[in-house]
């Protein structure tokens, strides 16, 4: 789905330190609604903190995000409120492990946004159904195999009708015949035209759901292009070097 | 003198029920009071703040290091004389069961916090809950089960180091115990009915407190 103009999100001069080491060393990036934005890079090179900074989880030491217009560090701007329009989906799940997976969906629409609960049960069952888990709603996340689990977090961010969902390496911890499922999920959130901000090592899926790629590296971007171009001419020595480890 | 046997027991067992009662009396309201000052004290044990954690590892090691006995004659003997009152082998009995179990009961309501993975809260945080809301419904609910075992092995252990008070007066199961001896000469059946006594009431909760811990492990 093409991207439209409408600018969603506005990350300024965005710097981020771990005690003296500098992380983000001054990121500028604008993500437009509708769009799917692929981070790559090599480990530690920050592209994780920047979705942590994102949805709050990070504090940042100089540099400005513009969320829908406003900063999110405004004085009157409460980051709950953020975070109930930013979806995030983490490497581990997280699944709330005393809850069933209809609880887990539940919980953030029915308590922080005091939604009624025949709406979101709705929603619920509906996205469950589409990820393929109509059936496990009132399983335990231990029950479940990581790809579903998974999916399961996937429709808990979803439940939320966030504008904008981050995804921080969501397929890192998965066993490899599970990685598909997951994927496959992301990729019609795509089609349907959900503005995504992505973490992935998968090339592939990269090449596949990205309407653009950031190459970073070092806490800065290296590299911004179209996926085709970044994937087949890329620009810059050390994102030729990184594509040529993912080869064998 | 001809020995009583097991007849000691039973024709002192009135006076020795009632020193019972006191025993667990005591017992039962500190740890009431102790659950819930420990869950406060647990809570800020949690805290950030370094002067916070310093302040409360020095009251919890307070407890560790110096004897409950030491913090029973201080209560008794030495606060009543500084402060120009008088207090009862009771009242200075629970104030220092409830310090120390709050101290106790703190350290594991901060262990079952702590072992909670941050990214658990994480997950809260992105689903837009406040910070009570990720107590209430993510922190606590996992924790407890931690708590729980704890808390009762705790229990028992206040239990038996109630012992101690009949050395600031107080007349407990001991006490009772040693008052029959005395009269009667019948140290064997009166210590082996203590010991019995004990052992029934320790041992359900020491089984019950293990076997949580196992079913809930994972």
């Amino acid at each position: 789905m093409e991207a439209s103009k409408e600018v969603l999100l506005n990350i300024k001069n965005l710097h981020k330190n771990f005690g003296d080491r500098g992380v983000l060393k001054g990121i500028d990036l604008v993500l437009h609604k509708g769009e799917v934005l692929v981070i790559l890079g090599p480990s530690g090179c920050g592209k994780s903190t920047l979705l942590r900074c994102v949805n709050g989880l990070e504090k940042t030491n100089q540099g400005d995000i513009i969320f829908q217009g406003k900063s999110i560090y405004d004085k009157d701007i409460k980051m709950r409120e953020i975070r109930q329009k930013i979806g995030m989906v983490f490497q581990s799940y997280d699944l709330f492990a005393h809850m069933t997976v209809i609880e887990n969906i539940l919980l953030g629409p029915m308590k922080s946004q005091k939604r009624e609960k025949e709406e979101v049960l709705a929603l619920a069952r509906m996205l469950l159904e589409k990820v393929g888990l109509g059936d496990r709603e009132n399983s335990y996340p231990r029950e479940l195999s990581g790809g579903q689990k998974q999916r399961v977090a996937i429709v808990r961010s979803l439940c939320m009708n966030p504008d904008i969902i981050l995804f921080d390496e969501v397929t890192a911890a998965l066993d490899p015949e599970m990685v598909r499922e997951v994927l496959e999920v992301i990729l019609n959130l795509a089609k349907q035209g959900m503005t995504m901000m992505i973490v992935t090592h998968e090339m592939n899926f990269a090449k596949s759901v990205a309407d653009r790629i950031i190459f970073m590296d070092e806490g800065v971007i290296v590299e911004e292009s179209s996926p085709t171009e970044f994937f087949e001419n890329p620009k810059t020595e050390r994102a030729k070097q990184f594509l040529n480890k993912f080869e064998y | 003198m001809q020995s009583l046997g097991p007849k000691v027991i039973i024709d002192n067992l009135p006076l020795l029920l009632d020193g019972l009662g006191n025993t667990l009396l005591i017992a039962f309201i500190s740890m009431i009071i102790s659950i819930a000052t420990g869950f406060l004290f647990g809570i800020l044990r949690t805290s950030k703040n370094k002067l916070l954690k310093l302040i409360t590892d020095i009251y919890l090691e307070a407890f560790r290091i110096v004897p409950i006995m030491v913090w029973l004659f201080i209560m008794y003997f030495f606060v009543p004389r500084a402060l120009g009152i008088s207090v009862s082998g009771e009242f200075a009995a629970i104030t220092i069961f409830v310090m120390w179990g709050t101290a106790e009961m703190g350290d594991i309501v901060r262990g079952a916090l702590e072992s909670l993975p941050k990214s658990q809260l994480e997950a809260g945080l992105s689903v837009g809950l406040s910070r009570s809301q990720l107590f209430i419904y993510i922190q606590l609910p996992q924790a407890i089960k931690r708590i729980v075992p704890g808390a009762i092995s705790l229990s028992t252990r206040m239990i038996k180091t109630t012992s101690l008070v009949v050395l600031i007066g107080v007349i407990d199961i001991i006490k009772r115990g040693q008052q029959v001896i005395e009269r009667t000469k019948e140290a064997f059946w009166i210590y082996g009915f203590l010991f019995v006594v004990f052992f029934i009431i320790c041992y359900p909760l020491s089984i019950s407190s293990k076997k949580l811990e196992e079913k809930w492990a994972n």
